[in-house]
């Protein structure tokens, strides 16, 4: 192997590592040492897995994600702000033959959208929720989200989350986990390489448990904000392990195989 | 002849969105409207049609799941009254953003605020001159009569999916709440898989098949020139629907010498005035708009020379007098264009109506 020249490395029987067909070629618009191309493209290599191109449609949040529909090739809808699951349960209700995902990061999915990914839960839509939880909003320059730990500098907490003034950090898959409309909620990361086989596990049964139509099933993905958090990439991985699992512990919340009862429409 | 029958305008709105072929329904109760809702779920299309039928959370929620279903090609509608169409305003703004085609209904109810549940015509603005935020228009159609708001549901849609524009019924209490006559449609089937691919494959998220490209319903975009070609874009359309779409009624305007302009409820009442007015020797005519956008400023301009004034009667403070004046300043006239009505949820009398007309001109 050391041996091998340019021409040797290219020819096809070498490959050892390809890109998902569905990853699309696009200027990368993420920060390096962000958790989100990651998870991006686990779902491009899930739905491809899966065979299921033809029938996914994606729901991107506002936040840094909003344009994940630049990274995967498959029909997509923007929502506004918080909206994803209100969106994804339009699609999925007149559409329950789609396979339908929402992708939202914890300003949007915890703060300003906290009704809206509660009721969808509660009501079971046949929907794949990827929940990505760094903690801080990244879009709009670094502030609080709800996820945001106690102690945690921000651009709008600068002496760091003050319990008195902001409260508590807000864990909404123990939450949603409590709702019998949800059949798999869990939490996961993508901070090493196992970690990201274990999460690529997780999000796929949540794609097979829409499949089959069990219900809401609620991926939450402990990640970096590496740019919010003023850190390197290694040091913000080396962070979230030592405060973030403390807060956010890895695993499944709930695992269920009950078949939700089918909807007359 | 059509199925005749005794009717709420409310109850007429859901009998009509199944009779037209809509896939979706997403609402969330609020006086004077929640007989539409109510009307839906004790029919069940979704045994009949197949038509989906969801209580939303919110308002909030409703319109955004309106958005979820448009975009992915299917017909789908929300109705509320004015506090719930607030609510609405940002959703609205993203599906004409994303240029969906979707149906509104604000059966409006008085304010501001939570204001009253009686009926009210103070939700003109919001509906013709924006609510949300940014550079759109929704169509907005004026039903006077519990078959109008049946006819309107149909007509909506189709103007809707015409335009790939979210259109509104702009009606009131008194109407949903009113009993009359109707004729109804027969049924139209809803649009099979095959049939929304023809109608809006070129665009929906129908699920991205090999041979053609992914499609992206959004309202973002980042490059300003390509914001503002989108701007663009739109003025176009909306100009389109200005020179094609507008609709009105002309009451004994051939010897007016007064006009009347009023839309629904309040048009109605006019009617009544305008035979009182007569009785006394007063020759008026009405102008019954019947979209309120697009305008129809043509007819107000053709009159204005003719016409020694115009009164807008409306249940509000004055609202669409603002789009009378702009019509007869436009055909460069001085014609007076004064303003009656009520607020609060009462209604104006005929008595009322005739009064103005003495005093004000």
């Amino acid at each position: 192997m050391k041996n091998m020249d340019i021409k040797d490395i290219i020819k096809p029987e070498n490959l050892v590592y390809d890109k998902s067909e569905l990853q699309i070629d696009t200027i990368m618009h993420y920060c390096p040492g962000c958790s989100h191309g990651v998870v991006h493209k686990l779902i491009a290599e899930i739905i491809e897995e899966l065979g299921i191109q033809e029938d996914t449609i994606g729901v991107s949040p506002v936040g840094c994600a909003v344009f994940a529909y630049n990274y995967i090739d498959i029909d997509w809808q923007q929502a506004a702000h918080g909206r994803a699951p209100a969106v994804a349960t339009g699609i999925a209700r007149t559409n329950p033959d789609k396979i339908v995902f929402t992708y939202q990061g914890d300003g949007d999915l915890a703060s300003i959208g906290a009704g809206e990914i509660l009721h969808a839960c509660n009501r079971g839509e046949n929907i794949v929720v990827i929940f990505i939880n760094n903690a801080i909003y990244g879009m709009t320059g670094g502030q609080m989200a709800p996820t945001t730990l106690i102690g945690q500098p921000t651009s709008t907490s600068p002496l760091g989350r003050d319990v008195a003034l902001n409260g508590y950090p807000m864990k909404m898959t123990e939450i949603i986990a409590t709702l019998p409309g949800t059949c798999y909620v869990t939490r996961q990361s993508v901070h090493t390489a196992a970690t990201v086989r274990k999460c690529k596990k997780a999000i796929k049964k949540a794609f097979q448990n829409v499949m089959a139509k069990k219900g809401t099933s609620f991926v939450e993905v402990v990640s970096t904000c590496n740019s919010g958090w003023k850190m390197t990439p290694v040091g913000a991985n080396t962070w979230m392990e030592e405060n973030m699992f403390a807060e956010y512990v890895p695993g499944d919340l709930k695992d269920n195989d009950i078949q939700k009862p089918a909807i007359g429409n | 002849m059509g199925e005749l029958r005794l009717m709420k305008g409310n109850e007429v709105l859901a009998e009509a969105a199944i009779r037209c072929g809509c896939d979706a329904y997403f609402g969330y109760p609020i006086t004077p409207q929640s007989e539409v809702m109510e009307t839906l779920m004790e029919q069940r299309p979704w045994d009949t049609t197949g038509m989906v039928v969801l209580q939303a959370e919110s308002e909030v929620a409703s319109i955004n799941m309106v958005y979820g279903a448009a975009a992915a090609g299917k017909k789908a509608m929300t109705s509320s009254s004015s506090p719930g169409i607030s609510l609405m305003a940002e959703g609205i703004s993203y599906i004409a953003g994303a240029e969906l085609p979707c149906l509104i209904v604000n059966v409006q109810r008085g304010g501001p605020g939570l204001g009253t549940i009686q009926p009210s015509q103070a939700d003109y603005f919001q509906a013709v001159k924006g609510g949300g935020h940014g550079d759109y228009r929704l169509i907005t159609l004026a039903p006077a009569s519990v078959q109008e708001m049946h006819d309107f549901v149909k007509l909506a849609f189709d103007l809707a999916f015409k335009y790939r524009n979210p259109a509104m019924i702009l009606t009131d209490g008194a109407l949903g709440q009113m009993m009359e006559k109707v004729e109804l449609a027969d049924y139209t089937p809803r649009r099979t898989k095959e049939e929304i691919l023809d109608q809006c494959g070129s665009w929906a998220t129908t699920g991205k098949t090999s041979g053609r490209e992914k499609h992206v319903i959004t309202s973002l975009e980042m490059d300003s020139h390509k914001m503002e070609q989108n701007n663009l874009r739109f003025q176009e359309k909306f100009k389109e629907i200005e020179a094609t779409e507008v609709r009105y009624e002309a009451i004994r305007c051939e010897d007016a010498e007064l006009i009347l302009v009023a839309f629904g409820t309040s048009s109605r009442i006019c009617q009544k005035a305008i035979e009182l007015a007569r009785e006394k020797g007063i020759k008026v005519g009405l102008i019954r708009p019947i979209t309120l956008y697009p305008f129809p400023s043509a007819i107000i301009a053709e009159l204005a020379p003719k016409v020694k004034g115009f009164l807008s009667v409306e249940m509000s403070a004055g609202q669409m007098v603002e789009d009378v004046k702009l019509a007869v300043y436009e055909a460069r006239c001085t014609t007076p264009v004064k303003h009656f009505g009520r607020m609060g949820g009462i209604l104006p009398s005929p008595n009322e109506v005739v009064d103005a007309l003495e005093t004000k001109f």
